[in-house]
């Protein structure tokens, strides 16, 4: 039966600058006895999907019903549960867990029992009495788990509830999780996961819903037909999770849209890392697997992904069905020394990111060769929000400086040509 | 299953907490009933019975001042702070407003409220107590507006939306959510307002209007009197007085509070700063607390919530749009505000243009002469502390000691000392000046110091570590690691003390002693003779320029200063 239903939803933000999409026409349906994951990098939205879903945001357009009825303010079926908890920090765990009962109309009495109830069934017997401060995070998200539940919601709505716990707490936790689902010993119908990591998702969930970023979009939705308890090991968890990264990294969405847009995403990865990554895959043979990689790493998608997604840009490696395999300026790159190094690397993003192009262009057709930061930051704000714009020049500084296409003066917050640029470039122009 | 949820102390035997508060309740009783009795006296039209015995009843009518204009602070704080945080369109009015707000002296405010309450109250001494309440409001009412403010805007998003998601009422959110994440804030502030509160109280409890001379029973007007009169064992005996109760206070009330109010903190890990009291351990034992919690709060609470529940669910289809009638209400509100600063401009530029040119020139130059003072007094305030509030800071052991030594010394207000310093530098040439600038000094020293104090502490350990590895030289540890570390704070206390330093103008600059009026040339002089003598137009124009001043050197100064450091610690 159906419980939720999202019809062409769009959300966009407004700032000052303009709007940006958050999410663009999402549709899907949720039906009991759905366990659902909404999975994808950050800037996918997915977050934001949940809040249209509680009722704390409203979408642009489209439309959210719940049991059949279109949405208008809060969601009266569902609880939320936090990444970072949102606990009460001056309310005992008994009174976080009571709190939203006091507006239901219950007698203290009634309150109480109910209260208890879900204490005993998430396990913190013992700690009603306790403030948030004194527990450890495990038993934080405890009591964020307890709270939800105590609504007896009809979708319990789980925002990265695991992501702020240390590796083995947050296993604990899931399994307690899967435990009261499918042993139905929680009333609630539905629930709906979001989350990062993939292993989570295809470990816990049985429907996947991919997200695609900026702005997030719906690629693809994959089912999980895997019985509980999965064994993350077997041959069949790891292909299933082999094949959404390759979906996730490949993004072939995306990579038309590329070379259309002038001002496309910069990922948030240092030249350091880039070196970094080139190297390991030139020492592992030029080709490696990048669930593998990620897990020798230690290192989530949501770190990974935007060195690999560097490195396509740039044209040091190519992602083929999961593997990242070095091109050959890429081997070129990790076999040169420091000044050959900045020589490619100077090449290539001139050629690949138009952005980097348009700032030296900029600066050579000043007369004194500076440009204050602001004048940059405002072109890029066109496309992104000034949060992000301010990340987009930074490493899009970074890049420029480590290619030595320009310098730049953090005190005066301005970007120059070095002399020796300049000079070369006036010579240049006296020979023509 | 039984289980105990409500009470983590069981056994509660009758303690020093219930003696405190029974002594407490009666004193305010006792106070309340003798207010009337002085007041179906008839009036004598001034004086008042200097008599030490009846010091301790002064004092408790001053407290019971002090009290009620508090109450009046923190209603009209929850109600402005609400609006100004929530409506969007009267914050732009509302913030900006409260800027000036703050940088008005207390006297200023004196003739408007005085016309206002008199006539609704008229030829009654009533009146004159009202007016005294309001005035001590004025004084202590903005910092504390500020503070709610700015925690209800800062309340973290995950917070806000699990209320939503918990469909919590609006009474819910306020008592669970918006009060105690303001409460420190708003505790802190309370007590930097009640220490206000006293340093003003000898001009609110006292004040001449239109050469007419107001008193009230108070131990601010006490002390007046005896320093009007020279009178130097009165003075003593008054000052003896007002510090006990201050420490009272400080050790019966605020300390404890601050204790308490420490479960209010949002960080989930435990801070080093912690405050302790034995007086709180006393009241959570107290039998009266109890009773009164469990047979009137507790109830109280309950019917609250039962009301608000009812009526949320009467009114249960919150949806996302704003109703059209709150839009209505809102532009209704915003057009009244509007009208009202309208007015108050239009009968600010009547007043004003009555001033000749030369009246002008005596308003700049006294202007010119204040900036002097508090520039002064600024700096020397700044030469001591910022090495002794930085070392302090620098070291837990240091702080624990002197943070509770240095809050009582700093609660004792220098109003009531003052008539003792001009008694000895009277007759010096510029002692008056020199007068002046000890007085703001005093009133205004300790908003550095603590605030020093508090950037001493949030300094780095490691980076003070790297400093010492690298043996840098006292002067480059200054200038590397500990300015760039404390210039937020500093200039926090900075705009605090220089604001409270121009508003101090107004009682150092013009001072009765000894059957005399002594004055120097200052804006806070020209503020209190023109309002003694019903000079309204230069009030309204001196005013003016002392709000302004204020508001200039603050946007112009010291808020670039803020800036720079914040981007220099980014």
């Amino acid at each position: 039966m159906e419980l939720l239903r999202l019809e062409n939803v769009s959300v966009s933000f407004k700032f000052p600058e303009g709007e940006i999409t958050v999410l663009d026409n999402i549709t899907f349906t949720v039906n009991e006895n759905d366990f659902l994951a909404l999975l994808g990098p950050s800037g996918s939205g997915k977050s934001t999907i949940l809040r249209a879903i509680a009722g704390l945001i409203k979408p642009k357009q489209g439309k959210v019903y719940f049991k059949g009825e279109e949405l208008k303010g809060i969601n009266p079926g569902v609880a939320m549960v936090f990444q970072n908890f949102a606990l009460f920090p001056w309310l005992t765990v008994f009174e976080n867990v009571e709190l939203g009962l006091k507006n239901l109309g219950l007698s203290p009495e009634e309150r109480k029992k109910k209260v208890l109830e879900a204490i005993d069934l998430i396990g913190l017997d013992g700690f009603e009495n306790a403030y948030p401060k004194e527990l450890s995070g495990g038993m934080r998200q405890r009591v964020g788990f307890a709270r939800a539940l105590v609504m007896d919601p009809d979708i319990l709505l789980l925002d990265e509830p695991f992501s702020a716990l240390d590796v083995l707490t947050a296993e604990n936790l899931r399994n307690d999780l899967i435990d009261l689902w499918i042993e139905k010993r929680i009333p609630t119908k539905a629930i709906i996961l979001v989350t990062h990591s993939i292993e989570e998702a295809v470990y816990m969930a049985d429907r996947i819903i991919l997200l695609s970023k900026d702005p997030g979009r719906v690629i693809k939705e994959i089912t999980i037909d895997l019985p509980h308890w999965r064994d993350k090991k077997s041959y069949e968890f790891v292909e299933i999770v082999d094949d959404i990264y390759g979906v996730l990294t490949g993004k072939p969405l995306e990579k038309i849209s590329w070379k259309d847009r002038r001002h496309f995403n910069i990922p948030q990865a240092s030249v350091g890392s880039i070196t970094g990554l080139v190297e390991l895959v030139d020492d592992l043979d030029g080709k490696v697997d990048i669930y593998k990689l990620g897990e020798e790493l230690l290192m989530d998608v949501e770190d990974l992904l935007p060195i690999v997604e560097a490195c396509e840009i740039l044209g040091f490696a190519e992602v083929k069905e999961g593997d990242l395999i070095l091109t050959e300026a890429g081997s070129k790159f990790a076999d040169a020394d420091v000044l050959e190094r900045k020589e490619i690397f100077k090449e290539l993003s001139i050629e690949k990111v138009p952005f980097l192009k348009q700032i030296v262009k900029v600066l050579q057709s000043k007369s004194n060769h500076k440009v204050p930061r602001p004048f940059f930051l405002d072109l890029l704000k066109q496309h992104f929000t000034p949060k992000e714009a301010e990340r987009q020049l930074d490493v899009l500084i970074d890049w420029g400086r480590y290619a030595e296409l320009f310098e730049y003066d953090d005190d005066r917050d301005e970007l120059y040509l070095p002399e020796t640029l300049e000079e070369a470039n006036i010579a240049t122009e006296e020979e023509r | 299953m039984s289980r105990v949820i409500w009470s983590p102390i069981k056994y509660r035997k009758f303690s020093i907490g219930d003696i405190i508060i029974l002594l407490f309740l009666g004193s305010i009783i006792y106070g309340i009933s003798s207010l009337n009795i002085i007041y179906s006296e008839p009036t004598q039209p001034v004086g008042l019975d200097l008599t030490p015995t009846r010091l301790p009843l002064y004092a408790l009518f001053s407290l019971i001042r002090m009290i009620l204009s508090y109450i009046l602070s923190f209603i009209f704080t929850i109600i402005y702070g609400y609006a100004a945080a929530y409506k969007k369109n009267l914050e732009r009015i509302l913030i900006p407003l409260l800027d000036i707000l703050q940088s008005i002296p207390v006297l200023s405010f004196l003739p408007p409220v005085f016309m206002a309450v008199i006539s609704l109250f008229p030829g009654s001494k009533l009146g004159l107590e009202i007016t005294a309440i309001i005035l001590i409001f004025t004084g202590q009412v903005w910092n504390m507006v500020f503070s709610f403010y700015q925690s209800l805007i800062s309340i973290p998003k995950d917070l806000r939306e699990a209320a939503n998601m918990l469909r919590v009422n609006s009474w819910q959110r306020f008592w669970h959510l918006e009060l105690p994440y303001s409460a420190i804030g708003l505790i802190w502030n309370s007590m930097m307002s009640w220490a206000g509160g006293w340093f003003f109280l000898m001009a609110c409890e006292m004040f001449t209007l239109t050469n007419q001379q107001f008193v009230l029973p108070g131990i601010g007007s006490y002390l007046s009197f005896a320093s009007m009169k020279g009178d130097m064992p009165k003075i003593f005996y008054g000052l003896l007085t007002l510090i006990t109760m201050i420490i009272l206070l400080d050790q019966l009330v605020w300390r404890p509070l601050l204790a308490w109010s420490q479960k209010f903190k949002v960080e989930l890990v435990q801070g080093e700063e912690t405050y302790e009291s034995r007086v709180l351990l006393w009241y959570r034992r107290s039998r009266i607390l109890r009773i009164i919690r469990e047979y009137v709060t507790d109830p109280i609470r309950e019917r609250l919530d039962k009301f608000f529940v009812e009526r949320s669910q009467k009114t249960n289809k919150k949806t996302y749009r704003t109703s059209s009638l709150s839009k209505i209400f809102n532009g209704f509100i915003l057009a009244l505000i509007l009208i009202l600063v309208l007015r108050g401009f239009i009968g600010l530029l009547g007043l004003i243009v009555k001033i000749p040119l030369s009246g002008w020139g005596e308003i700049l130059t006294s202007a010119l002469m204040t900036l002097l003072r508090v520039s002064i007094a600024v700096g020397i305030a700044l030469l001591w502390t910022l090495p002794v509030g930085v070392k302090i800071g620098m070291n837990p052991n240091l702080s624990k000691i002197f943070q509770p030594i240095v809050q009582v010394v700093a609660s004792v207000p220098a109003t009531a000392i003052f008539p003792i310093i001009v008694m000895y530098l009277v007759d010096l040439s510029g002692g008056l000046n020199i007068a002046s600038i000890l007085l703001m000094l005093f009133g205004t020293q300790w908003y550095l110091l603590f605030n020093i104090m508090a950037g001493g502490m949030s300094i780095p350990k490691d980076l003070i570590e790297v400093s010492d590895l690298c043996k840098l030289s006292v002067r480059d540890k200054w200038k590397i690691v500990i300015l760039p570390s404390i210039l937020p704070y500093l200039v926090t206390g900075g705009i605090t003390a220089m604001g409270g330093a121009f508003n101090a103008s107004i009682v150092s600059e013009y001072i009765s002693f000894h059957n005399e009026v002594f004055k120097i040339k200052g804006l806070g002089a020209l503020i209190t003779e023109s309002s003694a003598t019903g000079n309204n137009a230069f009030l309204a124009a001196s005013t003016l320029t002392m709000a302004l001043m204020v508001v200039a050197i603050n946007r112009l100064f010291w808020k670039r200063l803020f800036k720079m450091s914040e981007e220099l610690l980014s």
